[in-house]
């Protein structure tokens, strides 16, 4: 409870700093909303004459992109300018106050912002998964399937951006790292087996894409089955716990910046 | 026997900072391959602290001052040594230990720039468990003492460096911590922010009892709250003690102001001490405490006295002369 007032204060405020440009806050707003429109457009563009991949059907291939884009505005919303703060405030010391309060302090550096332009992108996201699931004809099973192999994927993916973003502890300047991730993660929007063997292989063991959005489609669709949903979840509890052992670990070598 | 709210047993810390030479070859070796040295910033350092003192740390820039703040706060690791503050080991960091104690550095804030220093501070008291009703009386009653009613609605980013750094010790005490360590907590203020500084901390010293450890370069802030002072140096301890008891030991001169009724070379007091004249029948002579009251006697008796005074030397030239003799 207590962590949950503090999300809103985080959220609130972080809405407010960011509000207290007007224009650079509509502008922002204005052309992620722009964005967000060109890629359904894009969307549409590519799934409207029935396209088969990869032995998808195209509304199952759609829920795919749908998944991507509900990651990505993720990624926007919260991962990216969270995570950023790792690196720049390992840079200039200010690390040192959020590890003097009684918080824990991976969820105050993985949450106090909130960057309102993913809305947007959140929401197109949502638009797609719920269009595409229903056309595909997903049942409530399906549909609980869906939203668990979601919240799996969204955890994997904030783990492994979060460890990324943790090194910065010894390299500092580091942060490019997690928008590459961001940008690896996009290559998940079509299903995985609509790539080669190598990219496949790369997708499912280096960089772990295939279970971000591939899998939690192949499960809601029935391609496989519920069972995979426990592995899925324990990789992506797993991999949460390790970015906390490794968070933990990375501030015993903190140095603080200089006064 | 009481037991130390903060002890610090032969505490020691080592960096390893990355050595790089200028221009462009420099920074080619500086990528390929680097060079690392280890620094000492600070060694062997022993010192207690009781309940509801207030401490100086004195030390030139570079002396382990703020590491060994660090240290105690619990950012920082001892490589060697041993440390306790109101009984928890600092760098473990638990919750019941960070509710209990505050660092306010002087050059960083974490105030949000763009925002009121009221959305700090609702922050802080939902980070501290603080409720709604609290947490206006508290920044009524902080703001009244630091004179800042009217400012806590404008952006930090429009306030003055004075506003800001009262804003920053609002926003640090807001928890009512019984410890504070304060790194230079009037660095860059003109005269009367420093002196509000010192008040404000004098009166939360007072109403709440804490204990306080502050480093600042104005010898002021010193000598108007700390009543014992740790000298160190070159990252161990020079001297641990009363403020007053500094100016015996590194300094064992008085400075005699005389205005004499005749006008006489500066030579003809040397015999006292250290003298030169500074005006016409006015001098100063730096006369050993052991001897000043022989001395004065004796001036008096030769010499037709119209005006005597004796002091002691400013507490800024001791310091300066033991840091820049360095060991002691």
């Amino acid at each position: 409870m207590r962590y949950l007032k503090l999300l809103l204060t985080f959220w609130q405020t972080s809405l407010a700093a960011r509000m207290e440009y007007r224009t650079a806050f509509l502008a922002a707003f204005l052309e992620a909303g722009l964005e967000a429109a060109g890629k359904l457009f894009g969307v549409y563009l590519f799934y409207a004459n029935g396209f088969d991949f990869g032995g998808w059907r195209w509304q199952e291939a759609l829920l795919v992109m749908g998944l991507a884009t509900l990651l990505d505005a993720f990624f926007i919303a919260i991962f990216n300018p969270n995570l950023r703060r790792v690196s720049e405030m390992v840079q200039d010391g200010r690390l040192d106050f959020v590890l003097l309060k009684p918080v824990d302090s991976q969820f105050w550096m993985s949450t106090q912002q909130f960057a309102a332009v993913g809305l947007p992108f959140m929401v197109v996201g949502v638009a797609i998964v719920v269009y595409a699931g229903v056309i595909s004809g997903l049942g409530a099973g399906g549909w609980a399937l869906l939203a668990l192999s979601l919240a799996a994927s969204l955890l994997l993916a904030y783990s492994l951006a979060f460890i990324f973003a943790t090194t910065a502890v010894w390299l500092v300047k580091i942060f490019n790292v997690v928008y590459f991730l961001n940008t690896i993660v996009w290559t998940g929007q079509y299903p995985l087996q609509a790539y080669t063997r190598p990219f496949r292989l790369f997708m499912t063991f280096v960089l772990p894409i295939y279970f971000m959005t591939t899998a939690p489609a192949e499960l809601a669709l029935g391609r496989r089955t519920a069972l995979w949903l426990g592995p899925l979840f324990l990789a992506a509890l797993l991999l949460f716990i390790a970015s906390r052992v490794f968070w933990r670990f990375a501030l015993g070598y903190y140095s603080s910046a200089s006064s | 026997m009481e037991v130390p709210l903060i002890l610090a047993q032969n505490l020691s810390k080592t960096f390893t900072v990355a050595q790089k030479d200028p221009g462009l070859a420099g920074t080619l070796k500086h990528f390929i391959s680097r060079r690392y040295l280890r620094i000492a910033a600070v060694r062997d350092v022993s010192f207690e602290l009781q309940s509801g003192e207030i401490v100086g740390f004195l030390g030139p820039n570079g002396a382990g001052k703020t590491t060994t703040l660090k240290m105690l706060s619990g950012l920082v690791r001892p490589s060697e040594g041993r440390v306790r503050v109101l009984g928890f080991e600092p760098f473990r960091r638990c919750a019941e230990f960070l509710r209990q104690i505050t660092l306010v550095m002087g050059n960083k804030q974490q105030l949000i720039w763009d925002l009121p220093v009221l959305d700090s501070l609702r922050i802080n008291a939902a980070v501290y468990q603080i409720d709604g009703h609290t947490a206006k009386e508290r920044a009524r009653e902080f703001a009244a003492l630091l004179g800042l009613q009217e400012i806590l609605t404008q952006p930090v980013r429009k306030l003055s460096l004075g506003q800001r750094m009262k804003a920053e010790l609002m926003a640090s005490l807001f928890h009512l911590p019984k410890v504070l360590f304060l790194d230079e907590p009037t660095l860059g203020l003109d005269v009367n922010a420093q002196l509000a500084v010192r008040d404000f901390l004098k009166t939360y010293r007072d109403r709440y009892g804490a204990t306080i450890l502050l480093t600042s370069h104005y010898m002021a802030d010193i000598e108007a709250l700390a009543e014992r002072v740790i000298v160190l140096h070159r990252g161990g301890i020079l001297y641990d003690g009363a403020l007053r008891g500094l100016t015996d030991k590194f300094s064992p001169f008085r400075e005699v102001d005389l205005e004499l009724a005749d006008d006489v070379a500066a030579q003809a007091l040397a015999g006292y001490g250290e003298a030169r004249k500074t005006q016409r029948r006015r001098y100063r002579i730096l006369v050993h405490r052991q001897g000043l009251m022989q001395a004065l006697a004796e001036i008096m008796a030769r010499f037709d006295v119209r005006d005597l005074a004796v002091k002691e030397p400013p507490l800024d030239e001791i310091i300066a002369k033991v840091f820049s003799e360095g060991e002691v």
